[in-house]
């Protein structure tokens, strides 16, 4: 079905879409650290929207809870947690080089061509009109990957996992209306309880090794420094 | 016979108006400042000024520095032939689609890079290359954000472009957003305003198209100044039209002609306050951030592209 055919609110979903994979990619190039939380709240905002958007489309009211607790959660409590451990570990300004920034963004290209095919024969299964945004959502799950992969720091690697977290979301209520209850309030309660562990983690690796680079856990000490 | 001379006024109004356009902008930009301003009409005055003064040349000068200024205006006023600014189906929309425009771009600036280098001070070659590190970083990404509305229209003439959205009821296409923002950034760019260049400076640490034309005076440098004023003023239609093509005439009526010229006139207005407040706000990069800069424009378009292929075929 052609983007000609679909319902006003439809093609706003897909916009919707094509921005959280923009935010994706803005997560991938911020060097900032406060930015990059600012960003990871706008990408849930969008998803907030675009739950909002589908329980009034599909009429499955369902999808409100999720979509507040995505607003709840994704929006305000991890981007506040996340920002308070910043300020106490007092990192607020440094600013991490993205080792060779737009071969990364050209790579995070790629694996969008490569998620658009990989999806293909996937999906053909749904016959949502919103379907073709299962690539999108394969794409932000490998972009938060690939930003794991290529950041040092452990507070923009969380950041990253956490985008991965929002692209399963974001193919769940696209693709098929949002998952079962229980798996979705089990998913959300994990993340919440995600935060607060990398919160400890962070701590930890801070009096461990002095940074939170984690480049320098490949290094081997018999003695303490 | 009446499609040419329409072809013909709509020209003229984008070379009459571009001067408009920058005075607006820079007087918005007073405004914003506290400051009083000169009024719009400045640039004009300035022309005229330029235009009656006597042209000195160096002496090191080769004939290439005296026909710059003539090539890059008739460059840029054939460019602005082929925009369509108050109605589509003229008869000069057929003859270059949007590529040739980019080409006509490209050789205007082909032009001004060799005239900064010609005279051999190290502030023209040093514009010159500046210049052309900038062009050759913006020009992909123009060409793909403007791929990505070809392959929705399916066309890259700018008149069937604009005529078929037009057309269509109202659509809302992932590509075109990130194609406008794209786009948006490549014509600052390109058209040297704040974040990559300061029209308004002359500090050599900063300057890219000043530092190319400041060996320039009298007619000449009314040339280059007018030049520049119409590239500007042709970004504008462009952005104004392609995305937000309501208003444009489609067909040659006194009264769709009319309201094809208030809304132009409107749009290119409320673009200028736009720019203007964008420009006060922000503040001037470092040379070596607008590789990085272009980068996210050309990212930007391919995604365009990306969700076009995504999300909108099948």
């Amino acid at each position: 079905m052609s983007l000609t055919q679909l319902p006003l609110a439809e093609q706003f979903v897909l916009t919707l879409a094509a921005l959280i994979l923009f935010t994706s990619f803005l997560l991938l190039a911020q060097s900032r650290i406060v930015s990059l939380i600012h960003t990871f709240a706008w990408q849930g905002a969008l998803l907030f929207i675009a739950t909002c958007l589908m329980a009034v489309t599909s009429g499955r009211h369902h999808l409100f809870i999720s979509a507040f607790m995505t607003l709840a959660l994704k929006v305000f409590f991890i981007p506040w947690q996340l920002r308070r451990l910043v300020v106490r570990l007092d990192i607020r300004r440094e600013v991490e080089t993205v080792g060779n920034a737009s071969l990364v963004m050209i790579g995070g290209g790629a694996l969008v061509l490569f998620s658009y095919y990989v999806v293909q024969p996937i999906r053909e299964l749904s016959f949502l009109a919103t379907r073709n945004t299962i690539a999108i959502s394969l794409a932000v799950i490998l972009i938060g990957m690939l930003m794991i992969i290529t950041r040092r720091k452990a507070v923009a690697q969380v950041i990253g996992f956490m985008s991965m977290e929002n692209g399963l979301f974001f193919a769940a209520v696209v693709a098929t209306y949002g998952m079962p209850m229980v798996v979705e309030l089990g998913v959300a309660f994990d993340v919440l309880v995600a935060a607060i562990l990398f919160g400890i983690f962070f701590f930890q690796l801070r009096s461990g090794i002095g940074s939170l680079d984690v480049d320098h856990l490949n290094r081997l000490h018999e003695v303490d420094r | 016979m009446k499609g040419w001379l329409l072809a013909l006024v709509q020209t003229g109004l984008l070379a009459f108006g571009a001067p408009f356009l920058a005075g607006w902008v820079k007087w918005i930009k007073c405004r914003l400042q506290s400051r009083q301003g000169p009024p719009p009409w400045q640039p004009y005055r300035d022309l005229l000024r330029l235009f009656g003064k006597e042209a000195v040349v160096a002496e090191t000068a080769s004939p290439i520095f005296r026909v710059a200024p003539y090539v890059v205006f008739s460059v840029t006023a054939l460019a602005c032939s082929v925009v369509p600014m108050v109605a589509i189906g003229l008869p000069t929309a057929a003859i270059a689609d949007v590529i040739v425009l980019v080409g006509f771009f490209a050789l205007g600036r082909f032009f001004l890079a060799l005239a900064g280098m010609d005279v051999g001070t190290p502030f023209g070659g040093m514009g010159s290359s500046r210049e052309m590190t900038i062009a050759s970083l913006a020009e992909p990404a123009m060409l793909l954000g403007v791929f990505t509305l070809a392959m929705t229209v399916r066309s890259t003439n700018l008149a069937s472009m604009i005529g078929y959205l037009i057309e269509q009821p109202f659509q809302l296409y992932p590509s075109f957003v990130f194609a406008a923002m794209g786009l948006v950034l490549v014509a600052v760019a390109e058209t040297g305003r704040i974040p990559v260049d300061n029209p308004a400076t002359h500090l050599e640490l900063t300057m890219v198209h000043e530092a190319m034309i400041l060996e320039y005076s009298g007619r000449h440098l009314a040339l280059m100044e007018w030049g520049a004023m119409l590239k500007l003023m042709i970004y504008s239609v462009l952005l104004c039209n392609l995305f937000l093509p309501w208003g444009v005439a489609v067909d040659f009526a006194p009264l769709s002609l009319l309201i094809g010229l208030g809304a132009i006139t409107l749009k290119l207005l409320l673009l200028g306050t736009a720019l203007a407040v964008a420009e006060t706000g922000l503040a001037k990069m470092r040379l070596f951030r607008v590789p990085q800069y272009l980068g996210l424009a050309f990212i930007l378009c391919l995604l365009g592209m990306l969700s076009h292929v995504i999300l909108e075929v099948n």
